[in-house]
């Protein structure tokens, strides 16, 4: 149908955004962020029975230069959040944050003075992954799913406008403790 | 669950009349068994709440009384040779309490680093390593409200003891011993991290778990949990040091 | 070092050592000229005069080689570390004061995760504790000591196994890195299996354990010490003989017997001075006396022998194991005393693991007390006698110690672990000051340090 009939063979269409989010998807270098129990999971997920390295995702460079995911692996301490802040800031552009585990996410079991309640008190977080350690199988879902986000993830002044529809949408959202009935 | 105790302490349980119609009551305990707590009811819950038909009990919780010699097994031989190699033994070791097959010598603080350094030096004792400081806060005990338990244990003669020193809330300071037992440096660090105890003679007292600028010592009872609510749907609770409690 | 070197333009002459002919001062400071051979007079000529420059280095917390959230400051003159001091708290949970809001039954499971390697060894001596608070000790089923010490060795092994994967790659040894995560897979299934989970087990309770061995888990843990030893073999033919593994641990992180005893290092570390200190043996508890294993020990005091041992005590531990799954006889696995034991007798239904239909129609049907207890027990939890206890264990990094204070209630007054990678971790200055950087690196690894533990 259309243009792509009349091409020679060999030829592919396809957008920007696509071909970006492709590329920056099947390469995607994480920074070592390793903090406690879900740091070995993580290593685990990257050593030889569940492979990350078929994702592209083996080198986890400890350069936050050279990465462009953190996995913040475990519980975040008050002491440990401005070194978190900071090797985030010193990452490069794209990057995005899988917050691993339930101590990652939320503050986990660990609800008291010396836990921060949840990575996104410091640092903004594209998955959420619970567990108290997430499986290796559980990981890698966390990691698909954020690939397909990052395949999806638009660029330049569409990117802007998604943003700010997607902040529009999260201000007038019900919060969670005022939600009604038992299915989302 | 627990019983009423034979010995009840100040509270007087009244039990019902004897044969001859007279009530027996029972006098308080000897005056030197310290009570820590007394518990109201069997359940935790206590007033209106309390329909278990246990809320008249009493009990009362006893610290551990001083034991009195001989003390049996290897702890005899520990006491002789500690009170052999320190001259000043009955002003340093105010009590031993040997519980659940432990020896715990209360020492008084201003005692301590010749207690530790006749607990290393001294052939009979030879408590090689000492196992770190733990700190504990009693805040309903007045003028005992800090405590530090010092866990020895002896490679040589294959024994353990313990040691424990208190301190009050007004005056937090107890000597340090890491000129004797180098490896309690970082211990004590922590438990003046923890409980705000001074130990006057270490060369770097500083904070060691807590940021640096951290204010108030956690682990001490005054001191909260911090936690936040937790959001679920529909409902928001309260963090676990707020919570309905069942104790 | 007697070489001559003929007529050299600037006037070397070696009889007068190289500093004395070739410094001249120019605007950019003095300026040596060294022909070869003579370096090192050279820089020991040097060192007492002019102003070295002293560097600090700061290494983490987030680092891939300092073994988690450990922060090292060095203080380097080129590349000897002059100090070297440990930063640590990065960690800190406060999973201790978070014990004391919950029941003595729920602080298994915030102690489980504190030394997040060996969970099991945590877990256990919390319990002993408990148990000896209760003075329950001798109530303890022997199904469940047994399996208790079960896995204590698979745990031992898969700890051991990490200290070797991650040794390795903080030294650059990569491929040891997968042998030791391939081999813990192996272990960690037989975990699931038992416990249900990989890893932060909370299957130790306070009087026995959880739940029983499914079924088929023996034949699970046989096939496994049927494989291990052979992939364990790998591992240490790699590394064993290897000149390079050698010339990077041998002579490396050097703490003789005094500097251990006076540091209080227990553990590896203490056992490679030569001194076969092993709470195991020597204070046993669960049971350890009846079993037969020697206790592996190195007189070399460096990070080799370290290695070198724990290498061993993987092998003692497959024998360990061995015996517990002869010994193992049917019977309870919790406590009789009801007012204590946990309740739950739990199976895999259609929707997941709870508790078993029997159970279930007994409380509900039958017993009333059953029923009492059971809610009793999860919703207060039992009451633990007013008194203290010291509690202390052989777990892979050294003695794991537990200091336990109750009040009498269902509420843990304090619990406080001493626990050995702490104490351990001391010993960095003592091992790293005069070597070089990367020798902090191995002398790190061989401390075997988990983060989890030292923080709390």
């Amino acid at each position: 149908m259309g243009i792509e009939e009349k091409l020679p063979s060999g030829v592919l269409l396809t957008t920007v955004e696509g071909l970006a989010g492709y590329m920056r998807k099947n390469s995607l270098w994480p920074a070592t962020f390793g903090l406690a129990c879900c740091a070995i999971e993580m290593m685990s997920t990257g050593a030889g029975r569940y492979d990350l390295a078929r994702f592209g995702m083996e080198v986890f460079r400890a350069s936050p230069r050279q990465a462009d995911l953190m996995i913040v692996a475990g519980r975040v301490s008050q002491k440990m959040a401005p070194v978190l802040r900071t090797i985030y800031d010193q990452m490069a552009e794209p990057k995005w944050v899988i917050a691993m585990g339930v101590c990652a996410s939320s503050g986990g079991m660990f609800n008291n003075y010396a836990i921060v309640q949840g990575v996104d008190h410091v640092v903004p977080v594209d998955m959420y992954l619970p567990g108290c350690p997430p499986r290796p199988e559980m990981l890698m879902d966390a990691i698909l799913k954020l690939h397909d986000k990052i395949q999806n993830e638009k660029l330049g002044i569409n990117k802007v406008r998604d943003d700010l529809a997607r902040e529009r949408e999260a201000l007038l959202a019900v919060p969670t403790s005022q939600m009604r009935g038992l299915l989302p | 669950m627990t019983e009423p105790t034979e010995t009840p302490g100040e509270a007087k349980v009244v039990f019902p009349a004897t044969t001859d119609g007279a009530i027996e009551t029972f006098a308080p305990a000897s005056p030197t068994d310290e009570i820590l707590e007394t518990r109201q009811g069997m359940f935790g819950v206590s007033g209106t709440g309390d329909t278990s038909g246990y809320g008249g009990l009493v009990e009362p919780m006893r610290a551990i009384p001083p034991s009195a010699r001989p003390y049996g097994g290897a702890f005899d031989a520990i006491a002789d040779a500690l009170e052999a190699a320190l001259p000043t033994y009955r002003q340093a070791v105010k009590a031993v309490v040997i519980d659940r097959d432990q020896m715990i010598l209360q020492v008084d603080r201003d005692h301590l680093h010749e207690v530790a350094q006749a607990l290393r030096d001294d052939p009979a004792l030879r408590f090689e390593m000492c196992m770190g400081v733990s700190g504990v806060h009693h805040p309903e005990d007045a003028g005992r409200e800090l405590r530090a338990h010092y866990p020895f244990l002896s490679i040589t003669h294959n024994r353990r003891v313990s040691v424990e020193v208190t301190a009050p809330d007004a005056d937090p300071r107890i000597p340090s011993i890491i000129d004797i037992y180098p490896g309690n440096d970082w211990h004590e660090r922590e438990t003046f991290d923890f409980f705000g105890i001074v130990f006057e003679g270490h060369p770097h007292l500083t904070r060691i778990q807590m940021p640096d600028d951290w204010r108030g010592h956690p682990q001490r009872k005054d001191y909260p949990l911090g936690g936040i609510p937790v959001e679920f749907k529909g409902a928001q609770i309260p963090p676990p040091d707020q919570r309905r409690s069942y104790n | 070092m007697a070489t001559t070197y003929g007529n050299s333009a600037d006037g070397f002459d070696p009889a007068n050592g190289p500093a004395s002919a070739q410094e001249r001062e120019t605007t950019e400071g003095r300026v040596f000229t060294v022909t070869g051979n003579d370096w090192d007079d050279l820089v020991r000529d040097l060192s007492g005069t002019t102003a070295n420059e002293r560097i600090v280095v700061n290494m983490g917390p987030q680092h891939p080689s300092t073994h988690g959230v450990l922060r090292l400051i060095l203080e380097l003159d080129g590349e000897t570390v002059t100090e070297v001091r440990c930063g640590i708290g990065y960690l800190h949970t406060g999973i201790e004061k978070n014990i004391e809001f919950r029941n003595w039954t729920q602080g298994v499971t915030f102690v489980t995760r504190m030394d997040y390697l060996s969970p099991i060894f945590n877990e256990t001596v919390y319990c002993l504790g408990v148990e000896k608070l209760l003075g329950i000790t001798d109530q303890i089923p022997e199904r469940a000591t047994t399996i208790r010490v079960m896995m204590m060795e698979l745990n031992r092994i898969s700890s051991h196994l990490v200290f070797l994967a991650t040794g390795g790659m903080e030294l650059g040894a990569l491929t040891a890195m997968t042998f030791g995560f391939r081999e813990r897979e192996l272990v960690l299934d037989v975990f699931e299996m038992i416990t249900g989970l990989r890893m932060n087990h909370a299957y130790i309770r306070p009087g026995g354990l959880a739940m029983d061995l499914p079924e088929g888990a023996e034949k699970k843990v046989r096939e496994l010490l049927r494989v291990l030893p052979g992939r364990l073999k790998d591992v240490s033919d790699l590394l064993v003989e290897n000149a390079i593994w050698k010339g990077r641990t041998v002579g490396v992180g050097y703490l003789d017997l005094a500097g251990c005893i006076a540091l209080g290092v227990t553990g590896p570390v203490l056992r490679s001075t030569g001194l076969p200190h092993d709470l195991r043996k020597s204070q046993p508890y669960c049971g350890y006396e009846n079993y037969e294993f020697d206790v592996p020990v190195q007189t070399t005091a460096d990070a080799y022998g370290r290695f070198l041992i724990r290498i061993a005590e993987m092998s003692e531990s497959m024998k360990i194991v061995e015996q517990c799954l002869d010994r193992l006889k049917p019977g309870p696995v919790m406590v009789q005393d009801k007012k204590i034991a946990w309740p739950a007798q739990l199976t895999s239904g259609a929707d997941g693991t709870g508790n078993s239909p029997e159970h279930i129609k007994m409380i509900m049907g039958t017993s009333m007390e059953a029923l009492i207890h059971h809610f009793k027990l999860v919703t207060e939890g039992f009451r633990v006698p007013v008194g203290q206890v010291y509690s202390a264990i052989e777990s892979p990094r050294g003695e794991l110690g537990v200091h336990m204070v109750s009040d009498g209630g269902t509420r843990p007054y304090r619990v406080h672990y001493r626990d050995p990678s702490f104490t351990n971790l001391q010993a960095t200055a003592a091992m790293c000051e005069g070597g070089q950087i990367a020798d902090v690196v191995a002398a790190v690894a061989s401390i075997d340090p988990v983060m989890g533990g030292v923080d709390r």
